[in-house]
């Protein structure tokens, strides 16, 4: 028993590591007197960085100590499809890549605004929170994993999985989209101005898909929804703002939300179940 | 997690594929630093075949699982498999060795197939063909992309186009035979890649094993080679037997497939592995990530995904 009790008491003892909430909102003059990572940045201060010699660990430092130095404007050189560039900012921040990026970029940022001149791979901008992203090329798949809020924009195709697991905000795709697009999403919009490959918005929650062309199938528990002139409006001023040159007029638009079949699911009886799968 | 690569040079010229190979999967050691495979394709012979084989296992880097095994053992494998090679009548026209245990031969036979020669040099213990070809040459061994080519010279390896594999071992072991790409046995100059994993393995298995055919490993992957073998064996054109695959294969997975003048890729119906192309005028490469590809183009690209259950076929 003596062991046990010791074990407890080193349990206790022990420090935990990691970021406070105490360290998150204290107020000092380099955090500038308002929220956590919250800095005043001059939209004129521009600086380049190169990232030809540099991993993604060294390059968002680099980024972070720049926004630090007020520099608003930052140019990413030679990004060379590299992983994880660019995340984690929680600032605004104008931030332009002149090349491609590999998986998870620009993931879980919060403010800035991106534009990508180039093409994105795996899980662009996953969890954003606010902000504008703007992709030149095609993206790869899951474009927009658990976006939040924000507008995200590609300007070629995205790959399978656009939008899953989405809880808010704003995908435009200028292009086709893959298979699974708005798998299991929550809330926000997505908009594919081409077509769509099978099982588009399988197992969504809520939300609201709008596609230009034709989506080859629609997966469980998505249904076709009728588009309202708010609704009509409020597409064309978002294509027009992307700079899309988009064929298909907003009024042809097609729009498609969840049947709320799977509600409540485990409430139902089994052949209800069997009804919703198919 | 693997990683998978291959690249088309479609130009018919000879270039230094071997380099290419080696920067494309260096790139993407990330993806699977267990071991490192290579096929590719030189000029082809105008007569006769290159045999690559090993006759054991890299002992060096597997730590308690297998030992290194006597030189006299091994001496004597090669005596036996030149013996058999004899008695059916395949002359070697000259061989060469990077390592103890693995061999390249060329080779002149009296006919076109040659199962039952491949059949014959296997019965040798511990003996594996890694593939036979006019112009395939299959070199896999454990450690990343560069380890390997400088062990077997690939640097200035020159052909037209190749294939390779960076292995995250997860459903088999950490060895050669399991390490990729697959020679499609006894099929001439076909080898296959593969990232993912197939649910359809043992039964699909049991149905070519009771049509003659042989597995070395217990690698998933390796189905994927037999049956493209036996469907071509069938005189089906590798597109549709990819397309095929899409179907009777189940599980995730994205593949590349090379042949003697093509390199073909396919996509699962879930799209759930990765994929990047890149088509250019002469060159066309493809691999897990575009990282890779632009280890041989640093220069800004346009590159794209492939969807769900697609096919794709280039040609040299």
């Amino acid at each position: 028993m003596a062991g046990l009790e010791k074990k407890v008491t080193a349990f206790q003892d022990e420090n935990l590591s990691g970021r406070s909430q105490k360290l998150f909102f204290e107020v000092t003059e380099e955090e500038n007197f308002t929220y956590y990572g919250n800095h005043d940045v001059d939209f004129n201060k521009r600086t380049e960085i190169d990232c030809k010699d540099l991993d993604g660990k060294e390059l968002n430092q680099k980024v972070r100590n720049a926004l630090l130095k007020g520099y608003g404007s930052i140019v990413i050189k030679n990004p060379g499809a590299k992983h994880a560039l660019g995340v984690g900012i929680l600032n605004k921040l104008n931030l332009i890549f002149e090349g491609s990026l590999g998986y998870f970029g620009v993931g879980c940022i919060d403010g800035p605004t991106v534009r990508i001149n180039g093409r994105v791979g795996w899980s662009c901008a996953e969890n954003m929170m606010s902000g504008k992203v703007v992709v030149e090329n095609n993206a790869g798949s899951c474009f927009g994993a658990a976006l939040r809020g924000g507008d995200l924009i590609c300007k070629g195709d995205a790959g399978a999985r656009t939008g899953i697991d989405m809880k808010g905000g704003t995908i435009l795709v200028g292009g086709n989209a893959g298979a699974y697009t708005g798998f299991m999403m929550q809330r926000g919009r997505i908009i594919v101005c081409g077509n769509v490959s099978a099982n588009m918005g399988d197992s969504m929650y809520d939300g609201i898909i709008f596609v230009g062309g034709e989506p080859r199938s629609l997966g469980t528990d998505c249904v076709e929804g009728e588009m309202n002139d708010h609704e009509i409006r409020w597409l064309e001023q978002k294509i027009k703002n992307a700079e899309i040159d988009c064929k298909v007029p907003a009024s042809k638009f097609k729009k498609y939300v969840a049947g709320r079949m799977l509600w409540n699911y485990d409430n139902l009886e089994p052949a209800e179940k069997k009804g919703i799968l198919g | 997690m693997c990683g998978i690569a291959g690249v088309i040079n479609r130009s018919k010229k000879s270039v230094n594929v071997g380099e290419q190979m080696r920067l494309m999967l260096q790139g993407i050691k990330h993806r699977g630093p267990d071991s490192t495979g290579y096929a590719m394709y030189g000029t082809p012979l105008k007569t006769g075949f290159i045999l690559r084989f090993k006759i054991s296992e890299n002992a060096a880097e597997v730590k308690g699982s297998a030992k290194t095994e006597d030189p006299e053992v091994l001496k004597d494998r090669k005596k036996q498999v030149d013996a058999l090679m004899k008695e059916h009548g395949a002359k070697i026209t000259k061989q060469s060795s990077s390592t103890p245990y693995a061999f390249r031969y060329e080779f002149t036979y009296k006919s076109e197939n040659l199962e039952e020669l491949a059949k014959a040099i296997e019965t040798v213990e511990k003996t594996e063909i890694l593939s036979i070809g006019k112009g395939l040459e299959l070199i896999k061994d454990l450690g990343d992309a560069t380890v390997v080519a400088d062990q077997y010279g690939l640097g200035k390896f020159m052909g037209t186009h190749g294939i390779g594999h960076t292995r995250m071992a997860t459903e088999s072991d950490v060895d050669i035979k399991s390490a990729h790409p697959y020679w499609a046995f006894p099929y001439q100059d076909v080898a296959v890649v593969h990232n993912g994993q197939l649910t359809n393995y043992w039964g699909n298995r049991r149905v070519l094993e009771r049509s003659g055919y042989r597995f070395n490993s217990n690698c998933d992957s390796e189905i994927i080679a037999v049956y493209i073998a036996d469907k071509m064996s069938k005189g089906i054109e590798l597109e549709q037997a990819m397309n095929d695959s899409l179907d009777e294969l189940d599980g995730v997975f994205t593949y590349i497939v090379s042949t003697k003048n093509q390199l073909g890729m396919a996509k699962d119906h879930m799209a759930a592995k990765p994929m990047v192309i890149y088509e250019g005028k002469d060159i066309v490469a493809c691999a897990s990530e575009e990282v890779a590809i632009r280890n041989i183009f640093p220069h800004e690209i346009v590159t794209y995904d492939p969807y769900e259950a697609e096919v794709k076929v280039w040609q040299v």
